[in-house]
């Protein structure tokens, strides 16, 4: 007779299922911990006075507008370096370059540099942008020491070139999603190369680049060890700007010349070079707040343009 | 009398070191539909996209040989590919519309040839939709995403799509392998609108397609043009065993 009713018993599959649900928990609840801890402890200073005034007394007392502006200011001019350099970069090696020995090692080289600590890029900047390129702009430009001196510019950079692989690797990844048959249909109705890329496979992959983008960002944003050498000041009394004059008219401007105050280094500062733990230790909670609600912001545009996309192809599958 | 459209001669294609395509010479009549069989991997997609240089896509493809199209060598030099493919359509034997609304499908083509003007789009949406027997079925949601359509809908609209570039000559890559008998019906009653005024080559796997819809057919075999004649020709009276033993079904 048929048996049916009888249960099979997947006595590993149980085990395994429930091995994983308990780490799961336990990683969940360890999540929960350090949130909720860092949201209890830094929720007094989560106010407007605090993100918008200068750290006073030492760093015992005071807002950190400084290192808030410094950030934005930081990661407003690396994306303006990485993400057109990443996307275009990307479009070159998926549409472009053929498949050799060469463009083979770089995407190796891409995928690896991706994954390289971001104290090397630190020194690399150090190394390179300020020692070598900075230095020489002043040779040639006899500048004196303008650009040969950690600043806003090379942090930038260097923060840039730590981002580029990722922006690059997810921007390959969302090309690479773009069936090869929509190519083939839009090449057959007589469409050039770039107009493919522009009107087929940029609009397919466009959610994708972003998502991948955003997530890069917020990845720099929040990355310390790289612009410790590169111009991040311990306490700095005024901002990066510089007004630009046009006759009568001054728009206060970023100046990446100058050295800027920077979230992630000031958390650092206050948990390692504090002169009164009992006063420093609220506002080092705040600016931790403040910091993880600043990736917590760009992680959420970047879910939100996947929920887009997703719901973009459900609707045509 | 008929007048020849494409000419092939001494055609060899080569995927890296391997031969798909042996010494083809073929003569395909202008408004004609002219039908191309053969067992699986035998090379009969690889010629068709020979036909519009659809290979040159692909790395490490060598083609030698000539092939004529109203006697100009499209692989000369001086050819513009891009402008040869709009003058070439190319149908899919998996419908590969784009994830954009029926409207924008359609005026895809037309537009990268720089047509602005709303109005004459819209005259092209109506006049490809009218022939190839969509428009009734989708006329009130032309803004609806095209793979919204159901699958037949949607190889007749990538059709239609095809005719939107006006091209003179319309290849056909298995185009009902996926549908039901009822689609492919009406695919098939539309390629025998078409032909009055395109030149039509299809590939198919379905023996009975191949008799109904086309007025020459070809046979190919691991990459040799076995056989080139009348369809009711190789259909009744091949000259040669292996066209017989495929046709009837007796191929080993
Ligand atoms: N891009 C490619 N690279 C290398 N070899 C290929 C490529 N495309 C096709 N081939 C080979 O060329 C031969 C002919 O392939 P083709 O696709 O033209 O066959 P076909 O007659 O269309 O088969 P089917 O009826 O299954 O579609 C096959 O042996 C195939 O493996
Ligand atoms: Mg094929």
């Amino acid at each position: 007779m048929l048996d049916i009713t009888k249960k099979t018993k997947d006595i590993q599959g149980f085990i395994f299922i429930n091995v994983i649900r308990a780490l799961f928990f336990i990683l969940a609840l360890l999540l929960i911990l350090l949130l909720g801890k860092i949201v209890i402890e830094g929720a007094s200073k989560f106010n407007i006075e605090f993100i918008f005034s200068s750290p006073t007394n030492n760093m015992t007392s005071g807002g950190i507008g400084p290192a808030i502006f410094g950030t934005l200011a930081v990661t407003f001019i690396m994306i303006i370096f990485a993400v057109p350099l990443g996307v275009f970069s990307a479009i070159y090696l998926n549409e472009y370059a053929k498949d050799t020995f060469w463009t083979r090692i770089i995407r190796t080289a891409v995928n690896n540099l991706a994954g390289v600590p971001s104290i090397v890029f630190g020194l690399f900047g150090l190394g390179f942008f300020i020692l070598f390129v900075g230095r020489g702009l002043d040779n040639v430009l006899k500048t004196g020491l303008l650009f040969g001196q950690p600043c806003l510019l090379w942090a930038s950079a260097t923060l840039a070139v730590l981002v580029l692989p990722v922006v690059i690797v997810s921007t390959l990844e969302a090309l690479n999603s773009v069936p090869k048959s929509h190519r083939d249909a839009s090449y057959g109705l007589g469409a050039t190369k770039w107009q493919t890329i522009k009107y087929v496979v940029l609009p397919q992959a466009r959610p994708g680049i972003l998502t991948g983008t955003i997530l890069a960002i917020s990845r720099g944003a929040g990355e310390t060890a790289p612009i410790l050498f590169l111009g991040a000041a311990f306490f700095l009394p005024t901002l990066p700007v510089t007004d630009i004059c046009i006759g009568d008219y001054c728009i206060p401007m970023i100046n990446p010349m100058q050295q800027f105050m920077y979230l992630a280094y000031h958390i650092f500062i206050l948990a390692t070079q504090s002169s009164d733990p009992s006063k420093t230790m609220p506002i080092q909670y705040g600016s931790t707040l403040i910091l993880i609600t600043l990736t917590f912001l760009l992680n959420i545009t970047a879910i939100i343009f996947r929920y887009r996309f997703r719901k973009l192809l459900g609707k045509t599958k | 009398m008929k007048e020849t459209k494409i000419l092939t001669k001494d055609l060899n294609l080569y995927y890296g070191q391997k031969q798909a395509l042996k010494q083809i010479a073929i003569d395909i009549p202008a408004n004609k539909v002219t039908a191309f069989i053969g067992p699986s991997g035998c090379g009969k997609s690889t010629f068709l996209r020979v036909l519009n240089r659809m290979n040159d896509l692909i790395d490490n493809v060598k083609i030698t040989g000539e092939v004529l199209i109203e006697d100009v060598n499209i692989y000369e030099k001086n050819i513009d590919v891009v402008n040869l493919r709009k003058k070439i359509g190319m149908v899919f034997q998996k419908s590969n519309l784009f994830p954009k609304t029926i409207y924008e499908n359609l005026v895809y083509g037309p537009k990268i040839n720089g047509i602005r003007n709303k109005k004459v789009l819209d005259e092209i949406v109506e006049r490809t939709l009218t022939q190839a027997a969509l428009l009734d079925e989708v006329k009130d949601r032309l803004n609806d995403p095209g793979l919204s359509l159901s699958g037949g809908q949607q190889q007749r609209l990538c059709i239609a799509r095809a005719l939107a570039v006006e091209p003179e000559i319309i290849l056909m890559d298995e185009p009902a392998s996926a549908l039901d008998p009822i689609s492919t019906a009406k695919i098939e009653e539309l390629i025998h609108e078409l032909k009055s005024k395109y030149t039509i080559v299809i590939v198919t796997h379905n023996m009975q397609q191949a008799a109904r819809v086309s007025d020459q057919t070809a046979f190919f075999y691991l990459g040799e043009l076995i056989e080139y004649d009348k369809t009711t020709k190789i259909f009744t009276n091949p000259a040669k065993k292996q066209t017989e033993d495929y046709v009837t079904g007796r191929f080993g």
